[in-house]
């Protein structure tokens, strides 16, 4: 089918086909290319009269395969040598056939491909290409003056610089790892004369780049397909129908100039999505709408976790005073999950079971509930530390004046205890929560909301105004957390232990 | 009124106290006194059940301390110890008033039994609403014993009450301790490593040494009477101590 007719059918089809079920939830990675792919398939969606949701910017492939897998999500675009060597990087598969028998083996679809392959390219200077005849990676071999400059990333990985320069025979030694970013300007500039990109990068129409030709055919291909669960064949298969529809339709040039208007004119990825669709684009937020609901959705993960951790470390602090055995094995394990990066975290809570409304899987998957739990359990080391530490300082005098007293050990605790060691314990949870508004800008690998999403946005654009949308709100709610704790601090501290401060 | 039959205790591995046998009695006050770290505190500790004997028994009005009349037992006792273990969150009043609070006493009571308590210690009114650390060590002690005051209990235990004081102000307060101490009539138990203040309070003496009675009787008695060479030398290097500081010469 042409483009000019899926254009038709998606402004036609806007009929009630599957009003009823539940919404289609689309995901895509946090790189600009998958935000779009994944607008497009929302909307086409749209127009076929299901409900669609697109959950964009999710963290990874783990992340977004196990989502898919999970249920939480039922499609995404993927690229299928991303496909065979990171998700099924066990099975071996070469052929897109293979790919394909081996995802359905796990209930999971796989389009026709798009129409443009995502890989990694040589790119250099069009006047360095014409001036030494260089159309292909091989006629490379005759210039050992080069001086090549690559991603970290390309330096390391298996089909990096090391295997190419082995396939390809290649003398160049002036080769030097770097940033994409500087890298384009490097090349840009003279400063290098060659340097890994992906084919459908915006930079290359912006810079004009020329590509080599992969004559020796090293890289694999990573052809763009969509994933999607089975069971939509089932539940929408007008979806499924448009979503075959769009193989074939997006080649190279047209993914490049779809990711220039995004990365480099600036324009919306729904806006850019719409037209290519010919559907009217979605209406957009104010500044100060979005502001608010990111502050909105920041202060929520990082209260809801806190008062959580509260409810839970600040007993397990007293538990851990009290019987030095199980305090060990408590600030042990309570250390061991500090010290969990946190994506890995994110990854370890998907599956966790928890219970959804109909039509969801019973699992924490992506979103918020994954964010406050992560959130939750980074809080418990400071507060179970320092309530732990604040009841440990309390001198034998003290507790054995009280005991003396006839007060049990409840009381005790409440009325002398919890007191003595209030400004330790307030400590801790001014750590924690101090950490938590900071954390929670992670939240947005798991589309969580908060300040992390502007940033990760920013960082995915390359614009400086967005990230700092994010990161000033951020950091000054970092710090009138403080702020906010030292004034808790007067109410909550005991007159007769502020006095013996000095000073 | 309060007996140890036979009492041992071990700590960290050491036996600390070595077949204690000891009645107290009723309405007198009972000095333990011997060198640190004989087992004076662990013998107070283990009337109060804050430290259980290993062999032998502990007697309240009789009854062995159980950890089902522990809680009566500390009721009926006050006990202060060394700094006083005033709680630093509570002002004077609270630290005073805590138990009385705490057993649902009114106001009016409360108020008057402090009133009471404030004659007896001669603790100034104005300082009820100050913070342990707002007082001097003597006031501290006084408040400590307010505090344990509150309840009138039947036993009084005091655990080098006055060890941390200026001398002046210790002076002072040995003499209202005793003042109090025959008012009130109570059964005490005061622990000192100084046989001039023992003597000053004590009706009876015990001496201790390495965990065992070594005699027991009125500063006479251990005077004039050592039961072992430890006793005479005992009284002999602190009556020396306490003239050298009386003529002020250097030690
Ligand atoms: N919890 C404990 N663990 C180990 N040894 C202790 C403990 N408490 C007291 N001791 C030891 O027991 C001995 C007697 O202590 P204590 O009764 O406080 O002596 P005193 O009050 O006569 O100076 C000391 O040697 C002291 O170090
Ligand atoms: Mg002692």
């Amino acid at each position: 089918m042409s483009l000019a007719s899926l254009a038709i059918c998606a402004a036609l089809a806007a009929g009630p086909a599957a009003g009823d079920g539940p919404p289609i939830v689309v995901g895509s990675k946090a790189f600009t290319e998958s935000v779009i792919l994944g607008e497009i398939v929302t909307q086409l969606a749209a127009s076929r009269g299901a409900e669609a949701h697109h959950r964009r910017e999710i963290g990874g492939t783990r992340i977004l395969f196990s989502a898919l897998e999970l249920g939480e999500i039922d499609v995404y675009p993927e690229y299928t040598g991303t496909i065979a060597r990171e998700i099924l990087s066990g099975e071996n598969l070469t052929s897109n056939d293979e790919i394909r028998a081996a995802l359905a083996r796990r209930g999971i679809m796989m389009t026709a491909p798009l129409g443009f392959n995502n890989t990694y390219v040589i790119g250099v200077r069009p006047g360095t290409a014409d001036e030494l005849g260089l159309v292909a990676i091989s006629d490379l071999r005759g210039h050992p003056e080069l001086r090549f400059g690559f991603t970290n990333e390309f330096m390391n990985r298996g089909d990096g610089w090391p295997s190419l320069r082995r396939r390809y025979g290649l003398p160049q030694t002036d080769v030097g790892g770097l940033d994409h970013d500087l890298a384009l300007r490097a090349l840009a500039n003279g400063s290098i004369d060659a340097t890994d990109l992906y084919s459908t990068d915006a930079d290359i129409a912006h810079y004009g780049f020329r590509l080599l030709t992969d004559d020796l055919e090293h890289f694999r291909r990573y052809d763009a397909v969509l994933l999607y669960r089975q069971e939509l064949l089932r539940r929408a298969p007008e979806v499924v129908e448009a979503l075959a529809d769009l193989g074939g339709t997006i080649d190279g040039p047209r993914m490049i100039e779809l990711n220039r208007r995004v990365k480099i004119e600036q324009q919306t990825e729904a806006a850019v999505a719409a037209a290519f669709l010919g559907v009217r684009a979605p209406a957009q937020e104010t500044f100060v709408q979005r502001q608010t609901r990111l502050l909105g959705e920041h202060l929520y993960l990082v209260v809801v976790s806190l008062v959580l951790a509260i409810a839970v470390a600040v007993p397990l602090g007293i538990v851990a005073a009290r019987r030095p055995r199980a305090g060990q094995v408590i600030l042990a394990v309570v250390g061991i999950i500090f010290t969990i990066p946190a994506l890995a975290l994110l990854v370890l809570l998907m599956p966790v079971p928890w219970p959804r409304e109909p039509g969801r899987p019973d699992i924490l998957g992506i979103g918020r509930e994954t964010a406050i739990a992560a959130l939750f359990l980074y809080s418990l080391l400071p507060i179970v530390r320092n309530t732990h530490a604040g009841l440990k300082s309390i001198d034998l005098a003290t507790r054995e004046s009280a005991a003396a007293l006839g007060l049990s050990a409840w009381s005790t605790l409440i009325r002398i205890e919890m007191p003595l060691a209030a400004r330790t314990i307030l400590a801790g949870i001014k750590t924690a929560a101090v950490i938590n508004v900071g954390f929670a800008t992670l939240a947005a690998f798991i589309r969580a909301g908060g300040y992390g999403q502007p940033i990760l946005t920013g960082l995915r654009l390359n614009r400086l105004d967005l990230i700092l949308e994010g990161a000033v709100p951020a950091a000054i709610l970092a710090v009138l957390t403080q702020v906010l704790f030292e004034l808790a601090e007067r109410a909550v501290v005991p007159r007769g232990l502020r006095l013996q401060l000095p000073g | 009124m309060l007996r140890f039959d036979g009492v041992h205790k071990s700590l960290g591995g050491d036996e600390i106290i070595r077949g204690v046998d000891l009645a107290i009695e009723a309405g007198r006050t009972t000095v333990l006194i011997g060198p640190s770290g004989c087992g004076k505190s662990t013998l107070l500790r283990m009337l109060l059940r804050l430290l259980t004997p290993d062999a032998g028994r502990v007697l309240f009005d009789g009854e062995p301390i159980t950890e089902r009349t522990m809680r009566a037992v500390r009721l009926r006792t006050g006990y202060v110890i060394q700094d006083g273990g005033l709680f630093p969150h509570l002002t004077a009043r609270a630290n005073a008033a805590l138990m009385a609070r705490h057993l649902g006493w009114d106001r009016d009571r409360i108020a008057a039994r402090l009133d009471e308590l404030l004659s007896l210690t001669a603790f100034p009114r104005d300082g009820l609403d100050r913070y342990p650390v707002q007082l001097s060590g003597g006031q501290r002690q006084r408040v400590a014993l307010m505090r344990a005051l509150m309840l009138d209990p039947d036993v009084l235990l005091l655990d080098e009450p006055l060890a941390a004081l200026d001398p002046m102000i210790r002076f002072d307060l040995q003499r209202d301790l005793r003042a109090i101490f025959r008012e009130l009539g109570k059964t005490t138990v005061l622990v000192t490593h100084d046989l001039g203040e023992a003597a000053w309070f004590g009706d009876r003496i015990v001496l201790l040494r390495d965990g065992r009675i070594v005699q027991s009787g009125s500063i006479r008695d251990l005077t004039e009477q050592p039961a072992e060479p430890f006793v005479r030398r005992f009284v002999t290097a602190q009556r020396s101590h306490a003239v050298d500081a009386a003529t002020g010469s250097e030690e």
